[in-house]
């Protein structure tokens, strides 16, 4: 370990020093990066409810329940409300299981060979991929090589491909988890005679799912923010959709939005129409919904973390 | 002498049934982990594939034309590559002194409790989605921000993009920083303290040079992600095609790699196109994926080094 | 959740009573004689042949050659890192945990091969239990700590689980101090009753052979000698084999001990463990054959 040298400190005297100036300069400005930090947070937050405040204050319910319109006294959230709820589900039901498993099976299962190293190097270089990207797998492969199981241009792609992005994530965040259970548990249960198998679902994953579920939850968040892939995908960026109603079948297989998608749309809009508060109150309904989330898994870790 | 019972290897053989379960829930989670590989392999199939498609099709001089308008059959990367340039390089300077000195405070100033309420409330910054940045850009730091004190401010400008872009980036660095920061060992502040220096020159002088390799890294991580970030430029710098060939139109509009490949993307109802405009957009893709991938092997290696020292 | 509450149900009373319950378990499994015809006293159940394990490149222990007897307390000591636990961790098969392990020469169970490619390790591990220097409970409540083995070995009957929890608890002497808190999470025992949890935990799958690493190292010396003593208790029952740097502990319990030491190699530098001697306790102790061994026991080393 190369070993660092201490020179130069200089402030060797003894004597009480009344100004330190650098030393104060130095402490201030790091506070100020923190505050900044809050001022840009708070900012933005206190812009967004000045935006919109108009609209959440007068129409709220029907802000909520209504669907994209011309209209700008008219639209309303609840179709990008709809769609962001049916691509978390997607995205719970494909990347979380693939996810947790593959974490299982690098932590658990795999001996260290090249293999298993290459595994996990490529899920890091996949965990920084930017997330249009994987708006153009999702539209080379789900939407056009797998259209006819996926119907093209529908949510189920669009789930899809936020499946494929935050995969990487639930993968490092459960491998983390899994790491954090003491080695001494696996071996005792392995030593009483247990299967690798019988030692993971019984003592391994039930210790490590407070964890997992909150790095899950985490992954969420992030998915449910996510617009370049959707983009790509083909969620609706207009003003105005019919959005498919009726039977599930019908929903899978007509055209999405989701709510990054509905602000996307709105910002874009001429501000002196009115769409500039709805993109704003739309801003803090997803902010909240994310806010939630994050709230959620940090009450999860805070609740039932164990301290080995 | 051995034991009156004796055993067989058959004796030693475990329950077919266990064993059986065993090498399935094996093989089934060894299949989840290789869709991530096939994960990957997709992608370089499905932008390769494009890419070279566009190749072929496109002559190599209208690479270097003036302005990017694809559907004239004119493909000005460099236009491309210096507005990404640009807001990289306005997000950095905003993230990374803030970065920097959160990461510094949280590390050496703040007690224990502190960093634990303020760490998760900078971790809220990242996780703001990118359009309510870009949302943000236009209602706010354009009209509010930039306008109020400089003149010759477009209402889409790259600048206010770059800002927008370094407030999702400033997390970031924060958080890479401070894990190199605490790696630090305690002995080495110890050592400096013992011979009389106060906190801000140990900073200085012991704990960033020590942690260099992890801010380092944290730096190419953060330029990573904001060479990647596509909504809030798609928003805020106007997607127009336009050409920028001087970095002193910081204040007009522009267009980035990402933000252009937004624009191909969505601006058409194509789900697949055999002309070069949309294929295009595979070919700045594959540029994208490399770019990046390069930057986070490199970052990654820097990352190595701190694990090495300590 | 109810136990027996039979007051009457004393450790001397148990075996009897055991043969019916576990023989329901597997009947094929079990390895004990019907009937209790005693065995002899110099019965071998491990023979061990020309054992050395390499961990890579590098020899722990090599060229170990002994026979671990029936129902008597094996002693395995020696200095740090000459190769006990090594040697210790072959007879369950535990080193296959370690990837760049490998294990030459054979370990005879009844006249079996461990490493026999045909061989289960998990079986052998049922049969072969261990208990670790760090006592390692899981951090469920006492009964599930217990029953966990049982469990996956394949009994499912509640009744029968709550009498097999309760006569391992019994065994480890545990049993009465937490039969009213036995939904209690384990994490609340101190350490020594901890421990006393993991050698009922390895008991309760009925193993014939209990391999035990420095079980008392991380213990205070009360919490010692109950451990101590409990293997006096059991060691009609069970085969104890146990690896411990307190050579004082070896030459209170054990019946045989086991001096183990390394050697540097010239040219490589590196150190290897090796089996100096292996004798009755009493021997090693008083009247050692080996200059090393004398060396060791007498304090001049180690």
């Amino acid at each position: 370990m190369a070993v660092t040298t201490v020179a130069g400190v200089g402030d060797v005297s003894l004597a009480r020093r009344g100004h330190d100036v650098k030393g104060r300069l130095f402490h201030l400005l790091v506070v100020l990066s923190v505050v900044l930090a809050f001022v840009i947070l708070a900012a933005l937050v206190w812009d967004m409810i000045a935006g919109g405040e108009s609209v959440l204050t007068e129409r709220l319910w029907s802000f909520l329940t209504s669907g994209l319109n011309s209209d700008p006294e008219l639209a309303g959230v609840w179709q990008g409300v709809k769609g962001t709820l049916q691509l978390s589900i997607i995205v719970v039901a494909v990347a979380f299981p693939l996810g947790i498993g593959s974490a299982i099976y690098i932590e658990e299962y795999a001996s260290d060979s090249r293999l298993t190293r290459f595994i996990s190097v490529n899920i890091r270089n996949l965990a920084g991929v930017p997330s249009i990207v994987f708006g153009l797998l999702g539209l080379a492969i789900f939407v056009q090589a797998l259209g006819g199981v996926t119907g093209g241009r529908t949510v189920i792609a669009g789930g899809l491909t936020l499946s494929a992005l935050v995969l990487p994530i639930v993968i490092i965040t459960s491998q983390e988890a899994l790491r954090a259970v003491p080695s001494g548990i696996r071996v005792g249960a392995l030593a009483l005679g247990a299967t690798r198998w019988e030692t993971t679902r019984h003592h391994v994953l039930p210790a490590a799912l407070p964890g997992i579920l909150t790095g899950n939850v985490l992954a969420l968040a992030r998915a449910a923010g996510e617009a370049a892939p959707l983009l790509l995908v083909g969620a609706v960026s207009g003003v105005f959709f019919v959005g498919a109603q009726g039977t599930l079948e019908q929903i899978l297989h007509g055209r999405f939005t989701a709510m990054p998608m509905v602000i996307f749309s709105w910002a874009r809009l001429p501000a002196g129409q009115g769409w500039n508060v709805l993109a704003a109150a739309a801003s803090l309904v997803l902010l909240v919904l994310i806010f939630v989330m994050n709230g959620f898994a940090i009450w999860l870790r805070n609740r039932y973390e164990q301290r080995w | 002498m051995v034991g009156t019972t004796p055993l067989t290897v058959a004796d030693l053989q475990g329950t077919a049934r266990r064993m059986r379960r065993d090498k399935t829930m094996r093989v089934v989670f060894g299949a989840t982990a290789s869709v991530s590989i096939i994960v990957s392999l997709l992608i370089i199939v499905s932008l390769t594939r494009e890419a070279a498609s566009f190749i072929t099709k496109v002559e190599l001089g209208s690479l270097w034309d003036i302005g990017w308008f694809p559907r004239r059959g004119s493909f000005d990367l460099l236009t491309l590559f210096a507005g990404s340039l640009l807001v990289t390089g306005v997000a950095m300077v905003v993230a990374a002194p803030l970065g920097l000195g959160a990461a510094f405070y949280l590390s050496e100033y703040a007690s224990p409790r502190l960093r634990r309420t303020l760490k998760p409330i900078i971790e809220v910054l990242a996780g703001i989605p990118s359009v309510v940045i870009g949302f943000f850009a236009i209602s706010f730091i354009t009209p509010d921000l930039l306008s109020r004190f400089l003149d010759d401010v477009s209402f889409f400008n790259l600048a206010a993009a770059g800002i927008g872009v370094g407030i999702l980036t400033l997390p970031l660095i924060a958080s890479v920083s401070e894990d190199a920061m605490r790696a630090v060992p305690a002995s080495l502040r110890e050592a400096a303290y013992g011979l009389g220096s106060r906190k801000a020159t140990t900073c200085v002088r012991v704990v960033f040079p020590a942690a260099v390799s992890g801010i380092v890294a944290a730096f190419i991580i953060g330029i990573s992600r904001a060479i990647g970030e596509t909504m809030v430029v798609a928003i805020a710098a106007g997607a127009t095609g336009g050409s920028l060939r001087n970095f002193t139109q910081i204040f007009d509009p522009g267009q980035t790699l990402t933000a252009a490949m937004a624009a191909l993307g969505a601006g058409t109802d194509q789900v697949k196109g055999d002309d070069a405009a949309f294929q295009s957009l595979y070919f700045l893709g594959l540029l994208l994926f490399g770019v990046t991938l390069l930057l986070n092997v490199i970052s990654a290696r820097f990352v190595r080094r701190i694990r090495e020292r300590y | 959740m109810r136990l027996s509450p039979d007051p009457s149900i004393t450790t001397a009373a148990l075996p009897a009573r055991r043969q019916v319950n576990f023989g329901m378990m597997h009947p094929e499994t079990r390895t004990k004689p019907e009937g209790g015809a005693p065995p002899s006293a110099d019965e071998v159940i491990f023979d061990v042949v020309d054992l050395s394990v390499r961990y890579g490149g590098f020899t722990a222990v090599r060229d170990v050659a002994l026979q671990i007897n029936r129902r008597q307390i094996t002693a395995m000591i020696g200095p740090s890192g000459c190769g006990k636990s090594t040697v210790l961790r072959c007879f369950n098969r535990m080193n296959d945990l370690i990837e760049i392990a490998r294990v030459d020469g054979r370990i005879l169970f009844h006249g079996v091969d461990l490493y026999d490619p045909a061989v289960d390790p998990v079986e052998v591990r049922r049969r072969i239990g261990m208990v670790f220097q760090k006592p390692n409970p899981f951090p469920k409540s006492i009964y599930d700590n217990v029953a966990f083995g049982p469990k996956v070995a394949g009994t499912r009957d509640k009744a029968e689980l709550d009498d097999i929890v309760e006569q391992s608890l019994q065994k480890a002497a545990l049993w009465d101090e937490v039969k009213d808190r036995i939904d209690d999470n384990a994490y609340g025992l101190s350490g020594g009753q901890q421990q006393r949890l993991c050698i009922a935990r390895a008991l309760a799958v009925d193993p014939e052979v209990l391999l035990m690493d420095e079980p008392c190292s991380a213990l205070d010396p009360i919490a010692t000698a109950r451990i101590e003593d409990l293997m006096q208790q059991i060691k009609d029952e069970y085969t104890i084999v146990i690896v411990t740097h307190n050579m004082q502990q070896a030459a209170r319990v054990s019946d045989r001990t086991a001096f183990f030491v390394t050697e540097v190699n010239e040219e490589s530098d590196r150190r290897t463990g090796v089996l100096v001697e292996y004798d009755h306790t009493d021997v090693i102790f008083s009247n050692p054959s080996d200059e090393r061994t004398e060396q060791y026991v007498t304090g001049r080393f180690g």
